[in-house]
């Protein structure tokens, strides 16, 4: 990729588009990732409350869980952000999300 | 004819001849601007400028917000701030308060801000000075920003209206700095004919198409940049600011044009045939040079001066056009530069201009009017007795000559 | 305070600041200003002192921040962003440009307790409207863990160390909250990232206010690698420091003081949880010995004996 010259950047250092650090994919800092066990998940907000980042996506999909609730939302990780600090998963409520090592662990 | 058309244009665009500081002028030009933000706060010898736009706010003579900061420091940054959420700003400061600002100066320059400032220069403490000199304005001399010295009141007033067209103009959207004298002209009454305003505004529309804070269009200003980019970013400044002075010229042009008057990047004075040439900048330094350049012809001596109005960026191919036939030279300094080969700064970048050309001349450093030191034309008209010396012997004084100063 | 999310539902879905800063993992202080732009939406503008917050979200060529932001140094963030509000106040009444936007400070605690200190009381003595707020992760955290104004008595820093002679900061945390309150400013609060809704409602309370002036909102914000924890603690050691009475929650409003729940029911001191199990957490008070503990109980006490005057004075 040629690299980008004097020239070609807006003055001052100015950024233009907002937001974009999204670009920085910093899930790869990550040791252990957070798995949301969906039907032990109350969907109380509490995780995506309190994410840094934020790397837990309140997402409009419906779920049924295997006790046959039906939700309106999912929660998911966004396991390109997230930096695996595990407030989630110790702050929720009905211990629903597990950290699992991420080499091996699988 | 020139002349007479000059004088018909000022007929029509002057609204008042007044008495006024460089000072003063300095704040009946941010008035004529239609300035939106002012940050101050009192130094001497700038205190003036701040105290009359701080009137004309009180009396509705100028709409703008005028924020009576706490330092210095504040002051710039709440123009930097101010500038960057699209308003017209201004500042002045000197001394000690231009050492208090100095980080605040190359972030200015860095964020490529349109702020406008005023700095009648004075010497740095210890030991504390009130008086006048242009050590603040030389070390602020790297910061980036378009640095214009003025040598009377008229001037300091048309600078600074030529100033927001030069800071604010697309090609450049760099800081302008407007210095002079500090109470030599900062205090000092001379008639400076004030233009009525429509046509001052005439000559400097806003810049509304430069990028500002607005939730229309979020973007970052003031990021940290890793070496990766940082290099990249800096040099896009220092080429803005090289390149700024064929805009700088350009203004100018249209400056005279416009208002009827004679203003370039320097000023010659009977410089054309001249064997001995002092370069000068300020007010006292240059008037003393051309009073003392006049005796000199009369004693059959060819003397002239060359004025540097435009700092930075340095008008190099002008000013080594300028003297590259005179036999020798002396750049007469007001300021320090301290453990350098010689000790004027701007002998410095003179001798550096006629490197970059190929010319080799004697040239002289002289230091003088260090904390206002009083200056004479007799001073100036010694030294041109001097260089004539010089010229015939071949010798001449390979340190710099602090004038002046009891040994 | 004026209530505008009451439970967990009401907070608004909208994000103005990441995914994608380079802050540490668990970090508090991007947890507070997550929760600062959520609450005030997009008509904002950031003025941002140099700190962890600044550093890690700006790495050009990205920005963490979908709202207009500037940054310019780190002592004078109260400063420009008075520039910025007189700008837009200016250019409005004069008809040149149309922004309308409330501005914002976010600065650390040693762009607050320290540098920025009196760029900050000059802001709040002219008036401006800027609400100004401070995340304190108790150091300079950027530049490695340093002890600031902001540092509490006996926290180990990189220069408060615990050595032979010295064990840890030998001075006591600054009350940046009664210098702010000195100014006499419409608004001024306590707020902790374990209390988003309270924090969110503080910041549209003090959005509100800024037609009359100043406010400042004070946020504890843990730091993992500065507290020396691990970093999933960040927010139950923000929680236990409401709950053990060490950072109490209250806000003054023109003049009134209120304590907010859980702070409320602390002025008896049986209610609050005790102090070790917010120390006994963090590695920079491992050194603490029982006088030291005491020590600190005490200069608690000393504060909600103070809280409690105001409280009476003021409520």
């Amino acid at each position: 990729m040629k690299q980008l010259t004097w020239k070609d950047l807006p003055l001052g250092g100015y950024v233009l588009e907002p937001g974009n650090a999204r670009k920085n994919l910093t899930g790869t800092w990550r040791t252990e990732r957070p798995v949301i066990d969906q039907d032990a998940c109350i969907r109380c907000r509490i995780c995506w409350m309190y994410c840094p980042e934020p790397a837990i996506l309140e997402l409009k999909k419906p779920y049924t869980t295997k006790s046959g609730k039906k939700y309106d939302l999912t929660y998911e990780i966004d396991y390109d952000h997230c930096k695996g600090c595990g407030i989630c998963a110790h702050e929720c409520p009905v211990k629903a999300i597990k950290m699992v090592p991420e080499v091996g662990g699988g | 004819m020139a002349v007479a058309k000059a004088l018909s244009v000022r007929e029509e665009l002057v609204k008042e001849r007044l008495g006024l500081t460089s000072n003063y002028a300095a704040a009946y030009a941010v008035k004529a601007v239609d300035v939106d933000v002012i940050a101050a706060y009192p130094i001497t010898p700038q205190t003036t400028i701040i105290e009359k736009l701080a009137e004309f706010v009180a009396n509705g003579e100028v709409d703008a917000e005028y924020i009576p900061v706490e330092s210095e420091h504040s002051a710039l940054s709440a123009v930097v701030g101010a500038s960057a959420a699209g308003a017209r700003v201004f500042t002045a400061t000197a001394a000690q308060g231009l050492e208090f600002m100095h980080e605040v100066l190359h972030i200015a320059s860095g964020l490529r801000l349109p702020i406008v400032m005023a700095v009648p220069g004075r010497a740095l403490s210890a030991p504390i000075s009130i008086h006048g000199d242009y050590q603040d304005i030389m070390n602020a001399r790297d910061s980036g920003w378009i640095m214009l010295i003025a040598s009377s009141a008229q001037e300091v007033y048309d600078s600074i209206i030529m100033a927001y067209r030069i800071a604010e103009d697309s090609r450049v959207l760099l800081p302008v700095m407007v210095s002079y004298d500090g109470f030599l002209m900062s205090h000092t009454t001379e008639p400076v004919e004030i233009y009525h305003e429509e046509y001052v505004r005439k000559f400097t529309p806003r810049n509304l198409s430069r990028y500002r804070l607005d939730p229309r269009s979020p973007i970052t200003i003031g990021v940290i940049a890793s070496p990766e980019w940082y290099y990249e970013i800096k040099y896009q400044a220092i080429h803005a600011l090289k390149e700024s002075k064929s805009v700088i010229k350009e203004i100018h042009g249209e400056f005279n044009k416009f208002f009827g008057t004679n203003y370039d990047i320097i000023e010659k004075y009977m410089v054309d045939d001249a064997d001995y040439v002092l370069i000068t900048y300020g007010g006292a330094s240059s008037g003393n040079a051309k009073e003392a350049a006049k005796r000199a012809r009369e004693r059959g001596l060819r003397a002239g001066v060359v004025r540097i109005r435009l700092f930075r960026p340095f008008p190099t191919e002008e000013l080594v056009n300028a003297i590259k036939d005179a036999k020798v030279i002396a750049v007469i300094d007001r300021a320090l530069t301290p453990g350098n080969t010689y000790e004027g700064p701007v002998f410095s970048d003179v001798i550096t201009a006629l490197y970059s050309s190929g010319v080799e001349k004697p040239v002289v450093s002289v230091v003088h009017g260090i904390s206002q030191r009083t200056m004479l034309a007799d001073d100036f008209y010694n030294l041109y007795k001097m260089l004539d010396e010089y010229a015939k012997t071949g010798e001449y004084p390979r340190r710099t000559v602090f004038m002046g100063l009891r040994t | 305070m004026k209530v505008y999310f009451r439970t967990i539902k009401d907070l608004p879905g909208e994000e103005y600041f990441g995914p994608g800063q380079l802050t540490c993992a668990g970090c508090g202080p991007s947890i507070a200003v997550r929760w600062l732009l959520k609450a005030a939406g997009p008509d904002v503008i950031v003025v941002n002192a140099t700190g962890c917050i600044e550093v890690t979200s700006t790495s050009y060529p990205y920005t963490a921040w979908s709202i207009p932001y500037l940054h310019v140094a780190f002592e004078n963030s109260a400063a420009a962003a008075s520039g910025v509000e007189s700008a837009i106040k200016v250019l409005r009444r004069k008809g040149i440009l149309d922004t309308k936007a409330r501005v914002m400070v976010i600065a650390g605690d040693g762009g607050t307790y320290d540098i920025g200190l009196q760029s900050l009381s000059g802001m709040l003595e002219r008036g401006h409207g800027v609400l100004y707020v401070l995340y304190d992760n108790e150091a300079y955290m950027n530049t490695g863990i340093q002890r600031s104004g902001g540092t509490p008595h006996f926290a180990w820093t990189t220069t408060s160390p615990v050595g032979s002679k010295l064990k840890g900061k030998v001075q006591r945390k600054k009350d940046i909250m009664s210098i702010v309150m000195a100014h006499h400013i419409p608004y001024a609060a306590t707020a902790n990232i374990a209390y988003p809704i309270d924090l969110a409602n503080k910041v549209k309370t003090a959005l509100e206010y800024l037609d009359e002036g100043p406010a400042f909102i004070h946020v504890l914000a843990p730091c993992p690698p500065g507290w020396r924890y691990p970093e999933e603690m960040t927010v139950e050691i923000a929680r236990l420091a409401t709950e053990t009475g060490y950072f109490p929650l209250y806000e003054w409003d023109h003049g009134k003081i209120r304590l907010n729940p859980p702070s409320n029911a602390h002025l008896d001191k049986s209610k609050r949880k005790p102090i070790t199990e917010y120390l006994k957490r963090q590695g920079r008070f491992a050194h603490l010995t029982e006088e030291d503990i005491k020590e600190i109980e005490k200069e608690i006490d000393e504060y909600w004996d103070y809280l409690s005057r105001l409280v009476k004075a003021f409520g």
